[in-house]
Formats: structure tokens, C-alpha cells, sequence
């Protein structure tokens, strides 16, 4: 389960770094955002899948999947969607202040 | 010895409170006033012990600063760093009284005062210390504070080329004499200059000898503005001439001689050491001296003047660099003579060379303009000033009765008794050293005729000059008159200096010497009609001769053509570098992000993936793998189909919910890993994050097809498959780590410890509460981001346009 979950990582990560790639800035918003989905598997994958119960005291007797990567998630899915909601609204000013959300018209003055 | 402690740092101290004094004493008075009494009273501090010194003691003191590097703060007061210092702080303080007079309180007089005594205090560091590493950073301080300074009227676009040019040809040099300690230190196990002296025997034969030598030979070069690194001597006369008279001719540029006297003992006998410091002294002299003739401004003028006497002090100190190669004997007078007319040059140049700058200072001030063309007949307006001149031409060129007469015939004396040494095969040119000295001469009283004739004799041109001459106020003249007076004075009893000042500094360059009373001539004024009269008198039938026909043999001068001057080669090096550097850093800065990213993704995979490959770390091991369900393997399956399709989307809104079944999968897959908290917040994200998107849509431009070339998109795929697989293959190596205890079995104990039973929540929320706290914050900056970008506007339209 673990090799096959960190291959999806992989692809995943591959899409992302292409989206990441692009010159439109939408397709670099979504690209982060398939990027944290990939993290997120990674990390959870790190600490081995499916090895316990789940980590709820009382509910089972144990022993417990690992619970540390689970709490590093559930504060790195918050933060990549402070981030996504950051970047949109970013673009989206960008888009209005320069009427433009293409990386090659948003370079700035040549000699600068 | 607390005297040289303070010396070095009452000047920082003093600079550091400026900023705190200047608001209320400029209402009172000039702050000059203030600033004059720190050199003022360390000359009288410093004084004190020249009795001492004179019988042969000497002061060293060692404050403990990084001792696990060998840097100490070691002071060390002897003859040679006496001289210097009673310079540094006598013609500061003959300075700063004088800039009192010269820049009015409008000047932004703080930071003038500021820079300076910060200068100060870096040249008293550079005398005093006996550590290299600290010597050197003090060195460095001189050339910054000298950079500030030329550069202080800095609306001015030659003055800042002009200290542009000054910090980094010294700093150059300065670097390069870093080397050179190192190498020193390689061989010497020490940074003390005593330690490195009294090892000499030792050291000589360390491979690294002569490449030290010459590192700090470079460094001596270009801070005393030897030849071919005079050029920013002339530069530097953007600065107010209290600056010139104080940095560019008394004190910094002589710094470079200071430590060509400190290292003597240490590289004096050798053969590089006394061809390349006689050598290029002598070269500076003549060509300054040339050079002088030809210079419209006065301020030019003087600069050349002052890069060849500092070669003439540069050839002397080469020259008694034979003495050490003999070592102590009957005759050494002859060659340990040339130090001592260095020593007292040194001395001489300080107050002629001083009384002069002051003079132009005086002339630019009162007149308006320092360019010969326009100046002529002040004398009957200016007397006072023109008798300044006149005293300090005349010891410049070496008249009597004023002390460069004096220095100039033991020069004279010195270059002549070169000629028979047999050392370092020397005789074969021994006539070299004479005719140079003397041809040199004969230009410098030339020059010094242009200085006095151009500008006080001849017809007033009213029409060419802005103000009425008239002369200058008494405060302004009291300190080149008092500077006159030495010249006067130091003629006619110049052996009290050279018993009290000049004795001492003796044996500091000649430490191995048992007795340095014999090495210090006595100083005649008339010494019978000898080899150096008579070429005294042949440089003034000369001159005179050269300076009466100057207007037909002028045009020698643009034989020299503007094409190959040192300046040109300078600047053609300073431009090559600047577009050389801008086109690489073009090259890759392009300001395209999507190149950032390149750059970024490729070092990644080279660096993580080829560190893999390299170490062969690439061991996978599927046994402890859990087994894999049909249900998770369709999901896994949906996952890669929305993601590759995501790259093929055409429109936005599909591409949105592809990244959202991306998103709700990933849902699942945390349900079936156990992880029901995250599989909730999961779900929740996703779907405020979708609703967002669609928010967004309505005011984003739809996606347009990328349409860049074939062969690009190839890249671009290259590279994302090579990411995806370095993470893929760093996953697989390290996903069955155990080599160390996971520390979730700690969290097993949550209910006891915080009183929780879902270990996910008791992490979150009290073992690593600070973490979540600190998440807490970053979203309410990213939604202070958010709000200032949908709701503020620019004030005005201009805030769009800054450029």
C-alpha cells in the first residue's frame, strides 16, 4: 500500500510541478493546491498506513496508528487553504491592477 | 599604557556622540569647536612620552579580544607609531580648526565631523596596533571613512566617482595585504608584529616569504598612491580640502609608507623588497612630478605633487632597506641614512604639503576658483596668503631656509651613496637612482614655480573670476601659518626633532641594531660645497630655465596620448566588469517566474536525486508494505485520471473540480488510513476552497490554451516527471525507516497527560499547542491579506506610477 500510495505521490507531485510550470497564474494556484494534496499523502504515508486502529483512546485496545503525522496535516491542510485563499485573491488583484494573468505580460519594465 | 587605548577610542566615541550633540550645539556654536579639542587633547597625551621614547623605552599593552584566533588588541607606542600618531593628531587638530573657517554651518557639518574622526580614530588604530587582524581592520576603516569623506558633497556626480574610485583601488590593495598577513601568519604561527620581527630568520625561509611580501607590498602601493595606483589621488580632491590637507596628503596616504617602515626589519634584506620599493618610489616621483607641471587646478596640482613626494619617501625607505641586509656595522650610517631623510621627509611633506592644501583652500574660498587659467596677481590682495605659499613652494622645491631643503639634500645624499653599495647588484645602475632623483627634482621646482607665479603674480583677471579676492579671515590662516612656522622653525633647529622624534622611530625600523644614536646623522644646513649642493643648484638653473621656456616645450605633454592613460585602462576595466556581471546576471534574472521555478525544480532533483545516486541509498524494501484493497486501488486509479486530466483541462471550471476530486479522494484515502479528523477537515477545506475558486472565477480571466512551443512543453514535462519521480524514489527509501523508536508511543499516554482521549485533538491542542497557535496566526494574516486586497485602494492615481 505504501509503495503505491507514494507512486500516486509522485504523479501527483509531476502534475503540480507542470502546473506549476505554466504562464497563467490560475494553473499555478491549482498546481500549489495539488501540490499540498501530495504533501499531505506523503506525510501521512511516512508514518506507515494502515499498521492500527484508529487513535482514539477508549475506542480500541491498540495499538495505534501513528498519530503525529495526522496532527501535522490537519495544521498543513489549514495553512495550504489560508494559502490557496491567499494566492487567489492575489491573483485576482494582480488581474485587475495589470488587466493581465499571464507571467509574461506581468514582468515589469525591461531595464528594471 | 591607557594613553593609546584612548587615543583609538576617544575619537570613536567622540563620532558616536556627534549625532546626540549636533541638534544642540548648532544653535551655539560650529561644532568644529567640539570636535577640535579630541585630537587637541591626544596630541598632549601622546607628547608626554616623547621624553620617554627618546631615551629608547617603548609602551605595549595586550587587551585580550578573540585570543582563540591569536587576535589580541595589543597596543604598542614606539618611535615610528609616535611619529605617526603626533601627525595623525597635530595636523587633526591644525585641521579641524581650519574647517571651522572653511564650512559654514550650513554644511551638514554632523556628518562631515562624524566621518572624520572616525578616520581618526581608524588611522590611530592602524599606528598603534600591533595585531595584524586588527591592524588590518582599522586599515579598512581608514579606506571607508576615506570613501565618506571624498564623497561628501555627494549631489556631486565627480565626487562620487572620485571616492568610487579611491575605495576600490585601496580596498584592492587592502585585500590583498590580507592575504599577505595570512601568509605571514602561516609562517610565523603569530599575528604580532614583534613575535613576526623577532622570528625573522625563521620566517625567511617559509615558501610563503615573498609572496607576503609582495601581497602587502600591494597594499602599501595603492594606500600611499604609488605608481600605477596613483590615479585616485588626483580623484580624490572632490573632497573639501580640509579633507585633502588632512586624509590625502598628511595622514592616509601615508599610511601605506607607515607600514613599509613597520615591516622593514621584517622584509628589509631582500632583494624584491628593495628593488620593488626603491623602484616605484622613484618611478612615483618623477612621474607625479611630470605630471604636476601640466595640471590646471591647483587642488590636481597638488595631488600629483603629493603622489611624488610620497614616492620620494617610498624610494627612501628602499633604500635604507640595505642596511639591513648588512646588518649592524661601522658604515651603516650610509644606507640607514636613507631611512632617517625618509623619516624627516615624512615629517616635512606634513607641514608644507598642509600649509599648501590650506593655501588652495584659502584661494578657492576667497576667490571662488582654483583653476590657474583664471587665477593670477592676488598677492597684492591676499599677502599673507601669498607668503604661505611661497614659504611652502620653496620647501617643497627644496630651498632654503625651510625644512625641505634640508630632507631634499639628504635625499640627494642618500640616492648618491646607493651608487657604490655592491649589494643586490645594485652598482650596475647605480647611476639610475641619482639622475632619476635629480630630474624629479628639477620638475617639482618647476611645479612648485606654476603654484606660486599662476597664482599670485602676473595681472588679475577680474572677468574671469566670481568674487572680489580679498583675504581670508584670520581664523582660517592662523593654522597654515602655524605650519609655516615648523617649516621655518624645523630648518633652523632640526636636530631637536631629529633627537626626540626621528631617533626613536630609528631604531624601531632597525630593532636588531644594538644602537640606533650612531645611525641618526646630525642634521647641517650648510655641509660644504658638495655632490648634493651642486645638484641643488643644477635643479635651479634649470627650473628656471624649464619654467621660463614652459610655453614651448608644453606641447611635449600630448605626446602622451589620452588613449593609454592609466585612467582610461582603469575605467575600460571598471565598465568591462559592470557589463560583464550585468550581462551574466541577465542571463538568468529575466523576470520570468516560470524560469525561477525551472531553476529551482532543477537543482532540487539534481541535488536530492543525485545525492541518492550517489551514495546508493536507493534500497526499497516492499515486505512490510500493507496489503492493498480492490477499493483503494480504483480510488488510487481515479486520482492519477484527475490529475493527468487536470494538465489537459481546457477550461477553468473543469480544472477547479478536478482539484476538487483530488481533494475529496484524498478524503477517503483518510478514512481508510485511519485518520478520521483529518478526513472531516478534509472535507470541509475542499469544499470551502471549491466554493472560493468559483468566487474567484467570476472576476479571473478564463484559462487560455497554453500555446508555447513543442519543444518547451517537452521540458516542462521532462522536469515534471523528474520531480515527481526524485519524490517518488526519496518515499520509497525512506518509508520503512527504523532505525529509531517513533515517537507516537509517547502520545499513547494523551489521557493522562492531557486529559484527552483523541490523541490527534490532545496534539493539537496541548502538546503542541504553540504550533497551533502559530497556525491561528498565519490565517489571520493571510485573511489581512486577503481583506487589504479586495477592499484598499491606492490613495492617489501617482501610487500606481512610482517610477
Amino acid at each position: 500500500m505504501e509503495s503505491l500510495i507514494l507512486v500516486l505521490v509522485g504523479i501527483l507531485v509531476a502534475v503540480a510541478t507542470y502546473l506549476i510550470l505554466s504562464k497563467q497564474l490560475l494553473r499555478v494556484i491549482l498546481g500549489t493546491a495539488v501540490l499540498s494534496h501530495a504533501a499531505h499523502l506523503l506525510i501521512l504515508t511516512m508514518g506507515g498506513l494502515k499498521k492500527g486502529d484508529v487513535p482514539l483512546l477508549g475506542e480500541s485496545e491498540g495499538p495505534y496508528t501513528d498519530a503525529l503525522p495526522q496532527a501535522l496535516i490537519l495544521t498543513a491542510i489549514v495553512i495550504s487553504f489560508a494559502v490557496t485563499a491567499f494566492v487567489l485573491v492575489l491573483g485576482y488583484r494582480a488581474y485587475k491592477t495589470n488587466g493581465s494573468g499571464n507571467f509574461d505580460e506581468l514582468r515589469g519594465t525591461p531595464d528594471e | 599604557m591607557v594613553t593609546v587605548l584612548i587615543a583609538i577610542l576617544l575619537p570613536f566615541v567622540c563620532a558616536a556622540l556627534i549625532p546626540l550633540l549636533y541638534r544642540r550645539l548648532r544653535r551655539v556654536t560650529h561644532l568644529g569647536w567640539f570636535v577640535l579639542s579630541v585630537p587637541f587633547i591626544l596630541f598632549l597625551l601622546l607628547a608626554r612620552y616623547i621624553p620617554q621614547l627618546a631615551e629608547g623605552k617603548t609602551f605595549i599593552h595586550t587587551y585580550e579580544w578573540i585570543p582563540s584566533f591569536n587576535i589580541n588588541f595589543t597596543t604598542y607606542l614606539d618611535g615610528l607609531s609616535m611619529i605617526f600618531g603626533l601627525l595623525i593628531t597635530g595636523v587633526g587638530s591644525l585641521v579641524i580648526l581650519y574647517s571651522i573657517f572653511y564650512l559654514s554651518t550650513k554644511e551638514s557639518l554632523h556628518h562631515f565631523y562624524c566621518y572624520l574622526l572616525l578616520f581618526m580614530g581608524a588611522m590611530l588604530g592602524v599606528v598603534f596596533s600591533d595585531n595584524l587582524m586588527v591592524l588590518y581592520t582599522f586599515w579598512e576603516l581608514t579606506s571607508v571613512s576615506s570613501f565618506l569623506l571624498i564623497a561628501f558633497w555627494h549631489h556631486r556626480k565627480a565626487s562620487r566617482a572620485g571616492a568610487k574610485k579611491a575605495m576600490m583601488i585601496t580596498v584592492f590593495g587592502g585585500l590583498s595585504m590580507l592575504a599577505g598577513f595570512l601568509m605571514l601568519y602561516v609562517a610565523s604561527h603569530t599575528f604580532s608584529i614583534r613575535e613576526i620581527v623577532a622570528n625573522v630568520e625563521v620566517i625567511r625561509d617559509h615558501t610563503l616569504f615573498t609572496p607576503a611580501l609582495i601581497l602587502i607590498l600591494l597594499g602599501a602601493f595603492t594606500k600611499s598612491a604609488q605608481f600605477p595606483f596613483h590615479i585616485w589621488l588626483p580623484d580624490a580632491m572632490e573632497a573639501p580640502t580640509p579633507v585633502s590637507a588632512y586624509l590625502h596628503s598628511a595622514t592616509m596616504v601615508k599610511a601605506g609608507i607607515y607600514l613599509v617602515a613597520r615591516f622593514s626589519p621584517v622584509f628589509g634584506g631582500e632583494a624584491v623588497w628593495f628593488w620593488l620599493v626603491s623602484v616605484i618610489g622613484l618611478v612615483t616621483l618623477f612621474w607625479g612630478s611630470f605630471n604636476a607641471v601640466r595640471q590646471t587646478d591647483l587642488k590636481a596640482l597638488l595631488a600629483f605633487s603629493t603622489v611624488s613626494q610620497l614616492g620620494l619617501i617610498m624610494s627612501l625607505f628602499g633604500l635604507g632597506s640595505v642596511g639591513h641586509y648588512y646588518g649592524y656595522e661601522e658604515n651603516s650610517i650610509l644606507y640607514t641614512q636613507a631611512s632617517f631623510a625618509a623619516l624627516f621627509h615624512l615629517v616635512n611633506h606634513s607641514t608644507f604639503k598642509g600649509a599648501l592644501f590650506m593655501m588652495v583652500g584659502i584661494v578657492d574660498h576667497e576667490v571662488g576658483t582654483r583653476d590657474i587659467r583664471r587665477l593670477g596677481g592676488l598677492m597684492s590682495f591676499m599677502p599673507i596668503t601669498f607668503t604661505i605659499a611661497v614659504i611652502g613652494s620653496f620647501s617643497m622645491a627644496g630651498l632654503p631656509p625651510f625644512n625641505g631643503f634640508l630632507s631634499k639634500e639628504m635625499f640627494f645624499a642618500a640616492v648618491l651613496a646607493i651608487r657604490d653599495v655592491e649589494a643586490f647588484s645594485i652598482a650596475d645602475i647605480g647611476l639610475f637612482f641619482p639622475i632619476v632623483a635629480w630630474v624629479a627634482s628639477i620638475f617639482t621646482f618647476v611645479y612648485s614655480l606654476i603654484l606660486i607665479s599662476r597664482t599670485f603674480l602676473g595681472k588679475l583677471q577680474p572677468e574671469k573670476i566670481d568674487k572680489k579676492p580679498h583675504e581670508a579671515p584670520l581664523g582660517m590662516l592662523i593654522s597654515p601659518i602655524i605650519l609655516c612656522l615648523l617649516v621655518v622653525g624645523i630648518f633652523f633647529f632640526p636636530n631637536i626633532l631629529g633627537h626626540y622624534i626621528l631617533e626613536p622611530a630609528m631604531a624601531s625600523i632597525y630593532p636588531t641594531f644594538p644602537t640606533t644614536s650612531e645611525l641618526t646623522p646630525h642634521i647641517h644646513a650648510w655641509h660644504g660645497i658638495n655632490a648634493e649642493l651642486l645638484m641643488t643648484v643644477g635643479v635651479i638653473i634649470i627650473g628656471i630655465i624649464l619654467f621660463k621656456t614652459l610655453k614651448s616645450w608644453k606641447p611635449l605633454y600630448r605626446l602622451f596620448s589620452q588613449k593609454y592613460t592609466f585612467n582610461t585602462y582603469y575605467n575600460r576595466m571598471i565598465e568591462m566588469s559592470e557589463n560583464g556581471s550585468q550581462k551574466l546576471t541577465n542571463k538568468y534574472m529575466t523576470g520570468n517566474l516560470t524560469h525561477y521555478f525551472v531553476y529551482i525544480y532543477v537543482f532540487f532533483v539534481a541535488l536530492i536525486a543525485g545525492y541518492f545516486v550517489w551514495s546508493d541509498a536507493m534500497t526499497f524494501n516492499f515486505d512490510k508494505d500493507s496489503a492493498i484493497e480492490s477499493y483503494e486501488l480504483i480510488l488510487v486509479f481515479v486520482m492519477i485520471f484527475a490529475a493527468v486530466w487536470m494538465i489537459f483541462a481546457k477550461g477553468r471550471v473543469t480544472a477547479m473540480l478536478l482539484n476538487g476530486v483530488l481533494g475529496y479522494s484524498i478524503a477517503f484515502f483518510f478514512v481508510i488510513f485511519r485518520a478520521p479528523d483529518l478526513a472531516l477537515t478534509q472535507l470541509v477545506v475542499e469544499s470551502v476552497t471549491t466554493a472560493l475558486f468559483l468566487l474567484c472565477f467570476k472576476y479571473l480571466p478564463d484559462l487560455m490554451p497554453e500555446l508555447p512551443r513543442k519543444r518547451v512543453q517537452w521540458s516542462k514535462a521532462l522536469i515534471s516527471i523528474f520531480v515527481g519521480a526524485t519524490v517518488t524514489i526519496v518515499g520509497l527509501a525512506v518509508v520503512h525507516y527504523d532505525r529509531f523508536e517513533p515517537v507516537a508511543t509517547y502520545f499513547n499516554d494523551a489521557y493522562e497527560l492531557a486529559g484527552g482521549s483523541n490523541i490527534v485533538n490532545t496534539i493539537l491542542g496541548d502538546f503542541r499547542a504553540f504550533d497551533t497557535m502559530l497556525e491561528v496566526v498565519v490565517l489571520l494574516i493571510a485573511g489581512l491579506g486577503v481583506y487589504a486586497l479586495t477592499k484598499l485602494k491606492p490613495r492617489k492615481e501617482e501610487a500606481d506610477h512610482e517610477n
